[in-house]
Parts: structure tokens; C-alpha cells; sequence
């Protein structure tokens, strides 16, 4: 028998490089230029969007116009982290959109005419997501429709359920107060400061205890500078919302007061954090990046796959519920419209320029968020510059093509550099 | 010696076409045992039957001398029995220890103990002596071929196996990296393992194999020590079921 001779393996790097700051920028540099580019796009087109209209309109940097991107996004972000964990999988749901016209019409309904409390209502609205989303999946799961044509029936189907509950076209509005309160009314600004104050504390010392107890037992953990410079990142950007945010914005101060930050803005936190840590921390949620990356290989692991996948509908359509609470709530009522036109579009495209692949198996719930503050400020900027809707719409869907223009060179690309 | 993995008169079908007839394998434990049979001979498989994936039409199984019933993937897994299938099985958007725990997560209340996991996950890859990954929090889609498959087969001594099926696992190498695999292949017998390798290349086979198994037309041609072959000998046993006394006669009994 011929003896396997000992070889050096390729590359042999046994020491990892000292975490650092500076190593830490290396790696990150280095993922960028393979093609990984995370949020990258989503936080400079920001940038660069807020530059331009912030020159070309003086009055897109009011604190005023800054609360409004809050509460013009709200509905759109929601439904876009929700369609992040149907894009994981490499799905498309279409009818998120009019999902979430249907559970606001649902909310109305129950509301006005069944004159149920408000918490029942958005219970109610929350269940038919619920209960869409089981649909949706099981069609897509068990029946084996792609998920595509499933989604573009209900595109279809949802519109006339709608008109169905608001009576063939009539406009039912809200005034349940607390519904209301969700995107029209504020904290006062003391609860801002003590929510910023927690936050940043809660972050800070997670950090901390993930570091400590990583070094303890001897595994690499992130250095305390690397740590101190996100806890302070995080500080600083949202001590300066919550300050401009607490800033005086009503046009006469004497009559009405308008300041603090608006409430949609902590429950979008909250659940960007939940869907966080689910997506990150348990089981579940590596098993959804695990389908979207090889379902072959999530199955031979005894993974279920078809639960997983009709779990990852069932919360985008959820998700499209609450949006479709708030954005009720924004108009203060609900029509044929709500949840229609190009509600979809900005949150599929919220989610893609936020970094998640339309292939899936990359993305976070982050991603939305940040995308959908770019959606936001685009269709607020050019309100503000007095274009019509052909304009927006225009550029809107650019931006979505060039967004997932992105995606698919970086993913070309990661392959060339051996990433994926 | 009894061989800690044997199986006796298996028989399979696939409608009307036989594919296995009668076939029986051993793997003893700290050996290699290498299954070389030509294009279609039904090495695929049999280790499909022995891994539960195909039910088998008649035949036995036994493990550690005794008879056992695989029915399901996860009766092999139970019983110790991984096997490495060609294409990995592994996600190229998780990194190397979240797809060696893939299915399997260890779990502290509701979250993730990603500590425990990347301990054990360290202390497999080095009493393997792995020391070809930078790092093993890298995503698999950075890591070559050979490092994939070592990936694959430290997830599959990572849960306490006792017999170790590898289903072509230098095909796709280079030449550096196949000394790699195979290196890494020994090393599982020699920590007590019963390594099944499935190989077209006699090289490879010739090296790290204790004994060979071969495969003729859905028979199991012959079973012998690879130190009392030559490499001509199982080429002959491949390609014609037969080799002077060794094989099968009138290419058909044994």
C-alpha cells in the first residue's frame, strides 16, 4: 500500500489576523470589492440623494419634511421587511400590495361598520395575513405553482376582495383614535430621549457580553475599539434624529404644538429588531438561509422545507397587514386604492436597493429599512420638486432596475472572485 | 473480526430493470474499504439502499454483527451511518460551521449557542488535522473544492459516526487536494472509523485502501485485501467481472 505522503495544504494561514479596527476595514473593503456589498448602495444613494434635493429644495432639510419621510415610508417598509424573508427563499410574492389593502379593509370594516375596539380590528386585520400568507404558501409549497403566477393571481384576486369589503368603491374613514395615533401623532419628546437612551445601552451592553464571553472562551471576538465605534455610530446618527425630530414643527407653535418622534418609528424598531434576532439567532431563521442557498442540501438535512417556505409567506403577508395598518391609519381611511398602484413596486424595490437578492439566500431585515428610507426620500424629494407622477413613477422603476442591476453584477461578480 | 457495517443478498429493482443482484459488502472498522465497479454498476446505489434513501427488495443489512431495518435517512443517521454524496449537500451562503451543524443547531432556550457550535466545530476540523481554512466563520462559497469536501466530511464525523460513506470524493480535484482528501480520508480510519470510498481512480484507491469491493454489472464481483491484488487484477475485475480465479464465473455467480 502506497503511503499518503504528508503535503502542505494551499495557503495555510493558521493565525487569523488580530481583530481590529483597521482589519476589521480590510475584510469589509475586501467583501465590497468581491461583490458583496451588503448596504453599501442602499446608504450611499442615500447619501447622494439627500445632497441633491437637500441643494435643489432648501426645504427638504426642514424638521418637518424630515418627520414626514417617516411617516411616508412606514407602510412600504413594513411590507418590504416582510417580503425579505419570501426573497431568502428566492420567491416573489406580487400581491403583498393589495394583501395588505385587503387587511386594512379588513381593519375598516370591523372597525366602522362591527364598531369592534380598535385592537380587535387590527387583530382581525393581522389574522387575515395570516390566513393569506397560508394560502399563498401552501399553493406554492405543496401544489408547486410558482410562486410568481400564485402571487400575480392573488395580485388580481386581492383587488376585487377589496372592493368587495369597501363596498364596490365607497371610502371608509378611520377615526378610532388610537388607529390614527399609529402614523399621525408623536412621543412626546422626553419618551424619545429614554427609548434613544435604552436602545443605545441595550445595544452597547449585548456587544459587550457577546465579546467578553467569546473571548472567554477563547474564540475571536470583536475588540473593544471595533465595538466602541459602532456603539458611537449608532449614538450619534440617532441622537441627531431624535433631536431634530423633538425640534419644533408645527407653522404656529402658538396654536398647536408638533414635535417628537413620530410612533411609527419605534414600532418599526421593534419589529426590525424581533425579525432581527429570529433571522439570526434561532434555528428558523437559519434554516430560511439555508433553503435559499441550497434547498437541496436544507432538505438532505432534514430541514422542512415546505413548512419553511409556506412560514416565510405567511409572515411577509403579516407584515403586509401591519403595513396596511399604518398606511390606514396615514389616510385616515381606507379605499380601493389602499395598498395598490405602486405600493408593491417600492417595496420589492425598497428590499432589493436595501442589498437582499431577488436569488435568494442574501438579505436582512435592515435591508429594508434602509431601502425604504430611499424610496422615501425619492418620493418625497421629488414631490418637493413639483414633479408629477410621471416623473416619480420613472424614476422609481429606474431606481428598481438599477437596484437589481446591482445585485445581478455583484452576484456575476462574486462568482468571478470564487464568493459564491 | 466481524465487519462493523455488512450487508447480505441485497436485491433492487427500479421497475423492470435489476440493478442489484444479490449483492453483499463488508467495512470493518479502522479500514478503508474501497467500492470500484465500472459506469452503471450500482455503486450509487448501494449506497443509496444503505443509507435509506431507496428501500431495497430483499436482502439484509447488518450493523455491529446484528440485523438492523434502514428505512429513512435518518435511521442511517441514528445509526452512525453518514454518507458524503458527491455534490456536498452544503449551502454556499452559510459559513463553514453553520453548515456543519446545518439541521442539527445546538440551542441555548430559543437562540443559537454559536460558541459551543464553533468550539466543536474547531475541535472537529483539528483533530482532523484540517489546517487549510482561514478562518472558520468564512462563508463556504470562498473556500476551493478540496476544502469543500473536507468541510463535507468533517460535518459527517462531526456527530459520532461510526461508518463513513464517501461517494466519489476526489473527483472534481486537483491534484494537490486529492492528496488532501485522501490524507484526510486515512485519517478517518485511523481514528476508528469504517470509511466506504467510492472511487473511479485506481490511483486513489490503491493508496488509502485496506480492501477493495468490486462491482460488476449489479454483482459483487469480488472482495479482497488490496495488498493481495495488483492494480491490473481489479482493472480486469472492473471492466469483465473476473480475474483468473478471482470473480465471478460464466460472468454471472460468484
Amino acid at each position: 500500500m502506497i503511503k499518503v505522503k504528508e503535503l502542505p495544504g494551499e495557503a495555510i494561514v493558521t493565525a487569523t489576523q488580530a481583530p481590529s479596527i483597521k482589519n476589521s476595514f480590510r475584510a469589509y473593503v475586501q467583501r465590497v470589492r468581491g461583490g458583496d456589498m451588503g448596504a453599501l448602495p442602499a446608504v450611499l444613494g442615500l447619501v447622494v440623494l439627500c445632497v441633491v434635493f437637500a441643494v435643489a429644495r432648501p426645504s427638504f432639510v426642514t424638521a418637518g419634511n424630515f418627520a414626514n419621510l417617516f411617516t411616508q415610508g412606514a407602510a412600504v417598509t413594513l411590507i418590504a421587511m416582510g417580503l425579505v424573508f419570501v426573497l431568502l427563499l428566492g420567491e416573489i410574492d406580487l400581491s403583498a400590495g393589495f394583501a395588505s389593502g385587503v387587511c386594512a379593509a379588513v381593519l375598516a370594516v370591523t372597525l366602522t361598520s362591527m364598531g369592534l375596539p380598535w385592537y380587535v380590528c387590527a387583530l382581525a386585520a393581522i389574522v387575515t395575513g395570516v390566513i393569506i400568507g397560508t394560502v399563498l404558501g401552501t399553493l406554492v409549497a405543496k401544489v408547486g405553482i410558482p410562486s410568481f403566477v400564485v402571487t400575480l393571481a392573488a395580485f388580481l384576486a386581492f383587488q376585487g376582495l377589496v372592493l368587495v369589503l369597501v363596498d364596490e368603491g365607497t371610502n371608509i374613514s378611520i377615526r378610532d383614535s388610537v388607529i390614527v395615533a399609529i402614523a399621525n401623532r408623536n412621543l412626546p419628546p422626553w419618551l424619545g430621549w429614554a427609548l434613544y437612551a435604552v436602545c443605545v445601552a441595550v445595544f452597547a451592553v449585548v456587544q459587550l457580553v457577546r465579546a467578553r464571553k467569546r473571548a472567554k472562551r477563547g474564540l475571536v471576538a470583536d475588540p473593544l475599539s471595533l465595538i466602541a465605534f459602532r456603539v458611537g455610530t449608532l449614538a450619534v446618527l440617532a441622537g441627531a434624529a431624535v433631536f431634530v425630530l423633538n425640534l419644533e414643527r408645527s407653522r404656529n407653535p402658538l396654536l398647536v404644538s408638533l414635535t417628537g418622534v413620530p410612533i411609527v418609528v419605534p414600532l418599526i424598531l421593534a419589529l426590525l429588531v424581533v425579525w432581527t434576532v429570529i433571522l439570526r439567532r434561532t434555528a428558523f431563521g437559519r434554516h430560511l438561509y439555508a433553503v435559499g442557498g441550497n434547498t437541496e442540501a436544507a432538505r438532505r438535512a432534514g430541514i422542512p422545507v415546505d413548512r419553511l417556505r409556506i412560514s416565510a409567506f405567511v409572515i411577509c403577508s403579516s407584515m403586509a397587514a401591519i403595513g396596511g395598518i399604518v398606511a390606514a391609519s396615514r389616510a385616515s381611511s381606507v379605499d380601493p386604492n389602499t395598498g395598490g398602484s405602486s405600493v408593491l413596486l417600492y417595496a420589492v424595490g425598497a428590499a432589493v436597493i436595501g442589498g437582499t437578492s431577488l436569488f435568494g439566500g442574501k438579505g436582512r431585515v435592515l435591508d429594508a429599512v434602509l431601502g425604504g428610507a430611499v424610496v422615501a426620500v425619492i418620493e418625497n424629494g421629488m414631490g418637493l420638486m413639483g414633479y408629477g407622477a410621471s416623473v416619480k413613477y420613472l424614476v422609481t422603476g429606474s431606481v428598481l432596475l438599477l437596484a437589481a442591476g446591482v445585485d445581478a453584477l455583484a452576484r456575476k461578480r462574486a462568482a468571478a472572485a470564487g464568493l459564491r | 473480526m466481524t465487519p462493523l457495517l455488512e450487508v447480505r443478498g441485497i436485491d433492487k429493482s427500479f421497475g423492470p430493470v435489476k440493478v442489484l443482484h444479490n449483492v453483499e459488502l463488508s467495512a470493518y472498522a479502522g479500514e478503508v474499504t474501497a467500492l470500484v465497479g465500472d459506469n452503471g454498476a450500482g455503486k450509487s446505489t448501494l449506497v443509496k439502499c444503505i443509507g435509506g434513501i431507496y428501500p431495497i427488495d430483499a436482502g439484509t443489512i447488518f450493523f455491529d454483527g446484528g440485523p438492523v431495518a434502514i428505512h429513512t435517512p435518518r435511521d442511517a443517521g441514528e445509526l452512525g451511518i453518514e454518507i458524503v454524496y458527491q455534490d456536498l449537500a452544503l449551502c454556499d451562503n452559510l459559513d463553514i460551521v453553520q453548515n456543519m451543524f446545518l439541521g442539527r443547531e445546538h440551542k441555548r432556550g430559543l437562540l443559537l449557542d454559536e460558541d459551543t457550535m464553533e468550539e466543536l466545530a474547531e475541535k472537529t476540523l483539528s483533530g482532523l488535522s484540517v489546517r487549510t481554512v482561514k478562518s472558520i466563520r468564512q462563508q463556504v462559497s470562498s473556500l476551493s473544492g478540496g476544502q469543500r469536501q473536507t468541510v463535507a466530511i468533517a460535518k459527517a464525523v462531526l456527530w459520532n459516526s461510526k461508518v463513513v460513506i464517501l461517494d466519489e470524493p476526489t473527483a472534481a480535484l486537483g491534484v494537490a487536494q486529492t492528496a488532501q482528501v485522501l490524507e484526510l480520508v486515512r485519517r478517518l480510519a485511523d481514528t476508528g472509523l469504517a470509511v466506504v470510498l467510492i472511487s473511479h481512480n485506481m490511483n486513489d484507491v490503491f493508496a488509502v485502501s485496506d480492501r477493495i469491493a468490486a462491482l460488476y454489472l449489479g454483482r459483487m464481483a469480488a472482495q479482497v485485501k488490496t495488498a493481495d491484488v495488483t492494480h491490473a487484477q481489479v482493472v480486469e475485475l472492473i471492466t469483465a467481472g473476473r480475474s483468473g480465479d478471482l470473480g465471478l464465473k460464466n460472468g454471472v455467480t460468484p
